[in-house]
């Protein structure tokens, strides 16, 4: 980006180490979000979230309408669940989620009508706890792709001063443009959430993030930070350079105040939070409007996919549905994932709900599925050079490899969340981030005997 | 399942680099090519020979290990290729061939199949295999010819390391800097060197910190020593195995650090080796033994300098230290 449209705005205080230059693919950014017809049917399951699994709180052969409450758990770390179409419960049972777990699911038969619920109404919100009870109800949970939920995020202990909050537009995952398009097409939403959280949490400075390749999202952002609303310029826009795994959360940080979270903590112990810029919009759309979460936008590419969109889905919609309504494949699928490709999950089959921390459906093609063979270790040091953790993901390995206990205590395997850069930039195809995950199991596995 | 066919599941990050062993290698052997040229030149097409001899028995002695070994076959990698290269660039022209053959064969056999392959070694296998020819076939690896005459009989015995300090007549900067004076094939010229070596760097196949700690070093200490004569210093940058050393047998992966800052120990340590030996020691060059000395010394710079994992606070860092020593 051209130095002089760079004025008023920030870069990063302290650069990310490591990390990888990876094509970005953003083949969809141009197109708009389009909705998708009603779902016959949606299977809505009760663990979108990380923490307490939901309730069901319907049964068979209940009428629901959109934006009503289906499932919900009196534990603090879960997000209520709502119903996404109208219609019918046809059936309350166990299905299998993307990532192979069971989950209790509420299955709905649409009437196709789409009546919102009578309950759905704009929430009261004047003090702090008036708003954190309303994310909560909004069933919001980080829509980057994490899925944790906001209102326990939001929710920091009066201990710990909160005075940043980082704003992730920065969308560093290759192929996936939904929160580009958010950016484009949902600015005031943005913009009303950011003042919003600002204000109800008391934050004084707030830095919005993103990457030097989205040029038109830099122009619009940059209205946002320079409002009227911001007299004393306590909103900022940080523009970085693309590089992955920018936008992961303590790389936000880092880049945002210079601070770095240390193992084990949460940016709201060095003083931050970060959002994502889909979930501050949603937050300012559930305050004027009182619709929960039941939508979200998608991003469907990748190379077997025959007319790649950008598709606003119900939450629960079959992936298969959404797939024929980009036109199906044009190749046969050889590797689908949910999520973006160097974090996304690889999924056995089209039959699985689309979750709300969902963030895009890619399909590819036999040549674009199958990685590179593995060979022996050079220890070229590319791995221990990409880690943005400061970790030797080759080291970790070789210790998880002969469950090497010790080792595995000193070299501080749990600080890696696993962005893959050391396995993307591996010249001998290692699976490395196989290998760390292994490397956490033994390591949980020894804590709990 | 999709209309019955199975699909790929595996862990993420679906995306790789294009980056892959074989082509780091060949990056490899293409650097190493201005210096093969130039030794053809210099010293005559009977370089190449040795080159082929040594290459021939590296691919060889590689495939009959690991078949032997019963383990995958690795000679893809072309890793086995490059080690014949820089075995046959550590010999003088005038070597018998089945000299050659009997150091690629070390180096590959013992120095690397043995301890398990590619990235396994701890010693740089054409370093190792100097060093042990050296010390077996002393006259016949000292055979040193002079350039251009093309001969395969020796005619003359010293390197300018050698010449250094005493009264003959030293070939000048200039003629060094082009390879134009005794020494092994791949190893004189310094221009062909500094051409590959510059490939590597804009290949990212090697970070510049070992080259540059390890000449740097050389250079600093030299200039010490030489009471800031830059013609010395020069001269002994340009002279002996120091290039070749420094840029590609330094910088092997297996048997050099993982991390920056233990590559950059590693490099001084080199450097400063070289000079104790080029100085205090009986022989005329040390660079293989420095190579050697630090190659050893890999594990224990790796677990000193390990990088703390991100976030680690400072003080935490300085009780670990702590608690390491007592």
């Amino acid at each position: 980006m051209a130095k002089a449209r760079l004025d008023g705005v920030l870069t990063a205080v302290k650069k990310v180490r490591g990390g990888v230059k990876v094509a970005h693919h953003k083949n969809t950014a141009e197109l708009e979000v389009v909705r998708i017809p009603t779902p016959s049917t949606v299977v809505i399951p009760m663990q979108q979230h990380i923490g307490a699994p939901c309730t069901p709180t319907v049964k068979v052969g209940d009428t629901v309408a959109v934006g009503q409450l289906i499932g919900d758990s009196d534990k603090f770390v879960s997000a209520p669940i709502h119903a996404s179409v109208s219609g019918t419960v046809k059936a309350v049972g166990d299905v299998k989620l993307p990532n192979g777990v069971m989950s209790k699911a509420v299955t709905i038969e649409s009437d196709g009508e789409m009546r919102l619920w009578e309950g759905v109404q704009p929430p009261v919100v004047n003090t702090r706890e008036e708003f954190l009870a309303a994310v909560r109800a909004s069933g919001l949970v980080g829509l980057g792709g994490a899925g944790f939920p906001t209102h326990v995020k939001l929710n920091v202990p009066p201990d710990k001063h909160i005075d940043t909050l980082v704003v992730n537009a920065a969308e560093c995952e290759p192929f996936i443009t939904v929160d580009y398009r958010e950016c484009m097409e949902n600015s005031w939403d943005i913009l009303s959430g950011v003042y919003t959280i600002k204000e109800f949490l008391d934050i004084k400075n707030v830095v919005i993030a993103v990457e030097d390749n989205k040029p038109e999202a830099f122009h619009v952002l940059k209205r946002i930070a320079d409002n009227e609303h911001d007299p004393d310029d306590e909103v900022r826009l940080m523009v970085l350079e693309s590089k992955y795994p920018q936008g992961a959360e303590k790389m936000m940080v880092q880049s945002a105040t210079g601070r770095r979270v240390p193992p084990g903590k949460l940016p709201a112990d060095v003083g931050c939070i970060v959002m994502n810029v889909a979930s501050v919009a949603f937050i300012a759309r559930y305050l004027k409007t009182g619709k929960p979460l039941v939508s979200r936008s998608l991003t469907v590419d990748g190379s077997a996919i025959a007319e790649p969109k950008n598709v606003r889905v119900p939450v629960g919609t079959n992936i298969g549905d959404i797939i024929d309504f980009c036109g199906g494949f044009k190749a046969e699928p050889a590797k689908i994932l949910t999520g973006g490709p160097m974090m996304g999950l690889a999924i056995v089959g089209t039959d699985l709900p689309v979750l709300k921390q969902n963030n895009a459906i890619l399909a590819f093609a036999k040549d674009d599925a199958v990685i590179k063979p593995e060979h022996d270790c050079i220890r070229c040091g590319r791995c221990v050079a990409a880690c943005p953790m400061s970790l030797m993901p080759t080291r970790i390995a070789d210790a998880a490899k002969m469950r090497d206990v010790e080792t595995l205590q000193r070299v501080g395997v749990t600080v890696c969340m696993e962005c893959g850069s050391c396995a993307f930039a591996c010249p001998a195809g290692k699976p490395l981030v196989q290998h760390m995950r292994l490397a956490k199991a033994i390591l949980r596995e020894e804590a709990s005997k | 399942m999709v209309n019955g066919k199975k699909l790929y599941v595996s862990a993420s990050p679906h995306l790789r680099s294009t980056v892959t062993t074989r082509r780091i290698m060949l990056d490899v052997i293409l650097a190493l090519m201005p210096a093969l040229i130039a030794s053809a030149v210099l010293f005559g097409p009977r370089t190449l020979l040795v080159t082929a001899v040594s290459v021939a028995t590296a691919i060889l002695s590689e495939y009959a290990a690991r078949k032997i070994m019963k383990r995958s076959a690795t000679i893809g990698d072309l890793s086995a290729i490059v080690t014949g290269l820089l075995v046959a660039f550590n010999l003088p022209a005038t070597i018998p061939l089945w000299i050659a053959a009997v150091g690629s064969f070390f180096a590959i056999v013992v120095v690397k199949q043995f301890f398990g392959g590619i990235g396994q070694n701890f010693a740089n296998p054409a370093i190792v295999a100097r060093i042990v020819l050296l010390l077996s076939f002393g006259a016949q690896m000292t055979n040193w010819v002079e350039p251009f005459t093309w001969k395969t009989t020796p005619v003359t015995g010293a390197t300018p390391l050698a010449l250094l300090g005493t009264d003959e007549s030293l070939p000048s900067l200039l003629q060094l800097f082009l390879g134009e004076h005794g020494g092994c094939l791949g190893e004189t010229c310094a221009a062909a060197l500094l051409l590959g070596g510059l490939y590597l760097l804009l290949r990212r196949v090697i970070s510049p910190i070992i080259p540059c700690s390890f000449i740097g070093t050389v250079a600093l200490l030299m200039l010490l020593k030489g009471h800031g004569d830059l013609h010395f210093v020069a001269y002994e940058l340009l002279s002996g195995g120091l290039l070749l050393g420094a840029i590609f047998m330094a910088t092997d992966y297996s048997t050099s650090p993982l991390n920056s800052k233990a590559r950059l120990i590693f490099g001084i340590g080199c450097g400063l080796l070289t000079c104790v030996m080029r100085l205090f020691a009986s022989m005329a060059e040390g660079v293989s033994f420095a190579i050697l000395i630090m190659n050893l010394l890999v594990p224990f710079l790796e677990r000193l300098t390990a990088p703390k994992p991100f976030g680690t606070p400072k003080k935490e860092k300085k009780e670990k230290k702590e608690a390491a020593k007592a």
